[in-house]
């Protein structure tokens, strides 16, 4: 293997540990462990003496449990149990929880900004709980303003935020200028009464064809809902820029130095593809990458090559324990030889981008001890010290 | 990472030995090749794999189908009656490929198949190492036996405006509309709206008949939303609700809702082996049903094999490994390893105990949900490139995967 392929070994704990880390925002696609890899590196961080806040989105039953995650709450909750010494540190660490509850994020939004007597207008319209709960944007938008509110407070030196489990990690992005364009309220303006809005100018440009177009809309989607989207966009019109703040101010929060972007992949091209896509739009926008997670890898633990063990369980008769670990063996260094080809490929276009391997826990994550579990490996930066590795684990879990 | 010295500076030629065995591996024809021609874009290449020396086996002594049985529980009759094939699952399970292979599957000896994208992500391209797909229908591969796939990535802001041309006619101003931001505004407006114009994009492909009389599709294969937005996805009578109660798109819907509801209609649901996505299925399973969406097949990828007899397997998965009996058998046959390498192979034992273990576990969560057709995909090492898109479609054409001849299914 050529040395320049070797991508940098992430070294997670000198990153937890750096008290110029304030904000940590694991990104990726779905399916690939965002959730869990946050509450790990949140727990690790914790115990190592940071006063750490996770802000978890739709978290698996038990690893909300794990987390005394019980309900929404929407506001930070202290997680019991985490050893709170921090490795000698003094002041020792803590770990709060939370688990997004979009639609009182946005709500809370909107008594916040709206001018008294119209949150309730607002609040009520049938086209904002729409909007409020099932617009595909929404929670990737949600997600950014909490994490703009736990920053404003500050009073937490590390937030861990998951982020909202879409189909390509560039959403968490794009989602608040999606939604903010829509909610700028030029378009309903023109749409609901398009004589009246968007000038001469405009109207000119696309003529006839617009008026024919609102026509269609208003066909389509039927008076009511225009009629309630109007309303909603007036009503939201005076604190709209008051949104807009926000959301910028939290954009210039994410490009801080003091923000960190991980990037978790699984070792499958799809994840890996996903995982490219959002380093190059990281590196596009100047915002602060730490690295790659490579989770739920399968390291090989005994020097021993596929074909050799392969010829070796053929030629085994009577000994059939041996030949299937033979045969396991094979298929893990073939599965293995596969991952890092696959890392190799991402490596080769991102040749600056550090990583760090976690070797694949088989049993999910049911408790803060299979969470430390996680953290170590993520912390273990580099697993794929295959010998080395393997004596202690195998001593550990052969009691 | 400091104390490896030894294992550290034997590493790097270690990669380029295993790919050197692969090779050799594959020369030797245990791995066959053979080729396909094609007049899509790229030449397809496509891959045989004959790897299955032993059937894979599940613990609790509970055989699986072997791969070159046909049962007829695994694809029903019912199933090569259906022509709109939905296919999802829980991010991550490998949804895209499944629709894929089942696409190329189903277009097995001479048949015609769609292969529909939904989510503007390119992913069919992606799989078949394609430029991006236009919206528009396009050959994209020859199925064994002469079949052809044809995929579509739906745009859903031109399928909109393809709509409103149908009723209305916007002439240029169209595609200004689009610039300006109008159409995905009138989509963002009633999320609704979008699910409705991608069904219905489907039914009418479903649907479309040439020169003959003949449906266009044996089958159409829709690489639906993952199984978190599926349902809401599919629920056009819900989504209309929203929509004005009268107008074109009404009438247009009532008849997607039509089909979604028949027998024609199949909603296949991809899962792996695991706690989580097993959970996803069987709630989507539910929700579908109590939707009345007629369901498919469970479709469990990435199945990898069982080496351990069962009786190990409980044992090993709490990290009770005999190192010493392995390290005996190994020995006869003339393998004498290293306390080391021997150390290595117990973890990895355990660590595969463990994860059948698990799977064994899912396994019987799956048997235990409502009666459903199930399919099997084994796990690909080389399950990158496009030959392994057809040893999948041919693993599943073996499992029974079929379209039934159009003179009976077409009414």
């Amino acid at each position: 293997m050529s040395p320049a392929r070797v991508a940098p070994v992430l070294d997670v704990d000198a990153l937890l540990d750096d008290p110029d880390t304030r904000v940590v925002v694991c990104c990726g696609s779905g399916g690939v462990g965002k959730t869990t890899t946050s509450a790990a590196l949140a727990i690790r961080a914790a115990e190592r003496g940071r006063r750490t806040v996770v802000l978890t989105i739709d978290p698996a039953k038990r690893l909300a449990q794990a987390l005394g995650l019980a309900a929404l709450s929407n506001e930070p909750g202290r997680v019991a149990g985490v050893h709170e010494s921090g490795a000698g540190r003094p002041g020792g660490g803590e770990l709060h929880a939370m688990m997004l509850d979009m639609r009182r994020t946005f709500d809370e939004m909107v008594y916040a900004h709206a001018e008294p007597g119209r949150a309730g207008t607002i609040i009520e319209n049938p086209f904002y709980q729409t909007i409020s709960s099932s617009f595909s944007g929404t929670q990737e938008y949600m997600a950014m303003e909490k994490l703009g509110q736990l920053a404003a407070t500050g009073e937490w030196d590390l937030i861990v935020v998951d982020t909202p489990p879409s189909r390509s990690a560039l959403d968490f992005l794009d989602a608040p200028q999606r939604m903010s364009n829509f909610l700028d309220g030029r378009m309903i303006r023109l749409l609901s009464a398009p004589a009246r809005a968007g000038g001469r100018g405009l109207r000119k440009i696309v003529g006839a064809g617009f008026t024919l177009f609102a026509k269609a809309v208003s066909t389509i989607l039927g008076g009511q809902l225009l009629a309630d989207a109007s309303a909603f966009v007036q009503a939201f019109d005076t604190m709209f820029g008051g949104f807009r703040e926000r959301a910028t101010a939290t954009y210039a929060l994410l490009r801080s130095p003091g923000t960190a972007f991980l990037v978790v992949a699984a070792p499958e091209p799809d994840a890996l593809r996903e995982a490219a896509y959002f380093v190059d739009r990281l590196s596009a926008d100047d915002m602060p990458l730490a690295g790659l997670v490579l989770n739920r890898t399968h390291p090989v633990r005994a020097q021993l090559s596929a074909t050799k063990a392969r010829d070796a369980a053929e030629g085994l008769r009577g000994a059939p324990l041996a030949a299937a670990v033979l045969r396991l063996h094979a298929d893990r260094v073939d599965l293995a030889e596969r991952e890092e080809r696959l890392l190799s490929r991402f490596t080769s276009a991102h040749p600056a981008v550090a990583v760090t391997r976690v070797p694949v826990v088989a049993n999910d994550i049911a408790d803060l001890d299979g969470l430390r579990e996680i953290g170590s490996r993520l912390a273990a930066g580099d697993s794929e010290e295959p010998a080395a590795a393997a004596p202690g684990r195998a001593l550990r879990s052969a009691r | 990472m400091a104390p490896v010295v030894t294992a550290t500076s034997s590493q790097p030629s270690r990669p380029k030995l295993l790919r050197i065995a692969w090779v050799l591996w594959i020369s030797t024809g245990a791995v066959r090749y053979s080729h396909v021609v094609t007049d899509g874009p790229g030449a397809l290449m496509r891959g045989h794999c004959s790897q299955r020396l032993i059937p894979f086996r599940r613990p609790g002594g509970r055989k699986l189908r072997n791969l070159t049985d046909v049962t007829s529980s695994a694809w029903p009759a019912a199933l090569s009656a259906a022509r709109l094939h939905v296919v999802s699952g829980k991010g991550g399970t490998g949804k895209t490929t499944v629709a894929a292979a089942l696409a190329l599957a189903l277009a097995s000896g001479g048949r015609r198949t769609l292969l529909i994208e939904v989510e503007g992500r390119q992913g069919i391209a992606q799989l078949f190492d394609t430029p991006p797909l236009p919206y528009e229908e396009r050959k994209i591969a020859v199925a064994p036996g002469g079949g052809e796939v044809r995929a579509l990535a739906v745009d859903t802001e031109a399928a909109l405006l393809e709509y409103f041309e149908l009723f209305y006619r916007l002439g240029m101003a169209g595609r200004t509309l689009r610039r300006m931001g109008a159409i995905e505004f009138a989509t963002t407006l009633a999320p609704g709206l979008r699910d409705v114009l991608l069904t219905g994009k489907a039914k009418e492909c479903v649907n479309r008949r040439g020169p003959d009389g003949r449906p266009v599709y044996d089958a159409v294969v829709l690489d639906a939303p993952p199984t978190g937005r599926v349902v809401s996805f599919l629920d056009v009578t819900k989504a209309m609700a929203d929509l004005a109660k009268s107008g074109p798109i009404h009438s247009q819907a009532a008849g997607v809702v039509q089909v979604l509801h028949s027998e024609l209609t199949a909603v296949h649901l991809v899962t792996l082996l695991e706690d989580l996505p097993v959970t996803e299925t069987l709630e989507t399973v539910d929700e579908l049903t109590a939707a009345g969406f007629p369901i498919g097949a469970v479709i469990v990828n990435r199945v990898r094999p069982q080496w351990l007899p069962d009786r190990s397997v409980a044992a090993a998965a709490n990290g009770r490994v005999d190192a010493e009996r392995i390290r005996a058998g190994l020995s006869a046959a003339g393998l004498d390893l290293p306390a080391d390498v021997i150390d290595g192979l117990v973890a990895e034992t355990v660590d595969h105990a463990v994860r059948v273990h698990a799977e064994g576990i899912a396994l019987s969560r799956l048997d235990d949900g409502p009666p459903l057709p199930r399919l099997e995909l084994p796990q690909l090492v080389d399950g990158v490139d496009l030959g392994s898109l057809y040893e999948l479609a041919e693993t599943l054409v073996e499992q029974g995967v079929a379209v039934h001849t159009l003179s009976g299914a077409a009414s």
